[in-house]
């Protein structure tokens, strides 16, 4: 286990990670919605039982929900074979900021000045992060020949 | 009940997190393409701690699904946002991450910005 130095990264590389943490954002924040969506309409009331939880997710749009959080996993765990989860923390956090604007869009709640504060300090916050070194240290098994 | 809770969110997010990042790191960068997919589900299936990983995100997803049953979201969300800071330290000592000032404060400026969208 060592750190490594990445120096400036190339920008081809760079792009390739934001492209990811976008699609990893949006997985996440559309997974949420299309589950939320689901167990809001859905007839069936999910108690403790793991039964209900089965029926539930018969629901179209509480599977849809399932299926984009599957999908969100596995690109979060390719993202995380590119970047330090130092990283990817704070950059994909900013799907809590496209989770109230869902909220306002589709579910008609209030955004309030401290929403609009914390938005910006998000915004920020992930600008900053997304100028550091996006991998500092290589785990890497080595390779056999 | 709602400490146990979030207790059982917390741990089981870190815990799982840095799994997950420990083996994607030691496996190498994965491709975006079938080909990729198919290799990290096979991935997913032989590295025990990977699996582990997953069985931690899941005990977190329910843990926190019955939060929300009991406690306001104003109380869910902030509070299992404390996994970042524990997160973010324990990369730096366990993985090996170098956190520098500038990741630290950004890190620290979602932190707030995620408090104050949970108000």
């Amino acid at each position: 286990m060592h750190a490594v130095s990445c120096g400036s990264e190339r920008p081809v590389a760079r792009f390739r990670i934001f492209a990811l943490v976008l699609g990893v954002i949006c997985l996440n924040a559309l997974g949420n919605l299309s589950l939320a969506w689901g167990m809001k309409h859905s007839r069936e009331s999910v108690g403790l039982n793991p039964l209900s939880f089965l029926r539930v997710m018969l629901d179209p749009a509480v599977a849809a929900g399932i299926l984009l959080l599957i999908l969100w996993l596995l690109s979060r765990m390719t993202l995380l074979s590119w970047a330090d989860l130092s990283f990817v923390l704070p950059l994909t956090s900013l799907g809590y900021v496209l989770a109230a604007v869902f909220g306002r869009v589709f579910l008609n709640e209030t955004v309030t000045g401290a929403h609009w504060v914390g938005t910006g300090l998000i915004f920020l916050g992930t600008t900053i992060v997304g100028t550091t070194d996006s991998k500092t240290s290589d785990l890497r098994e080595s390779e056999q020949p | 009940m709602k400490w146990i809770l979030l207790s059982i969110i917390v741990f089981a997010t870190v815990f799982g997190d840095l799994l997950q990042s420990y083996e994607m790191k030691r496996s190498g960068e994965q491709a975006v393409d079938v080909k990729g997919l198919a290799r990290l589900l096979k991935m997913i299936a032989s590295r025990k701690y990977l699996l582990l990983s997953i069985v931690c995100m899941a005990f977190s997803f329910f843990a926190f699904m019955a939060l929300v049953q009991i406690a306001p979201l104003s109380f869910a969300v902030p509070a299992s946002a404390a996994t970042f800071v524990l997160e973010t330290l324990l990369a730096k000592f366990l993985l090996r991450e170098s956190v520098g000032k500038r990741r630290a404060a950004g890190t620290l400026l979602v932190l707030g910005g995620v408090l104050l969208l949970a108000r």
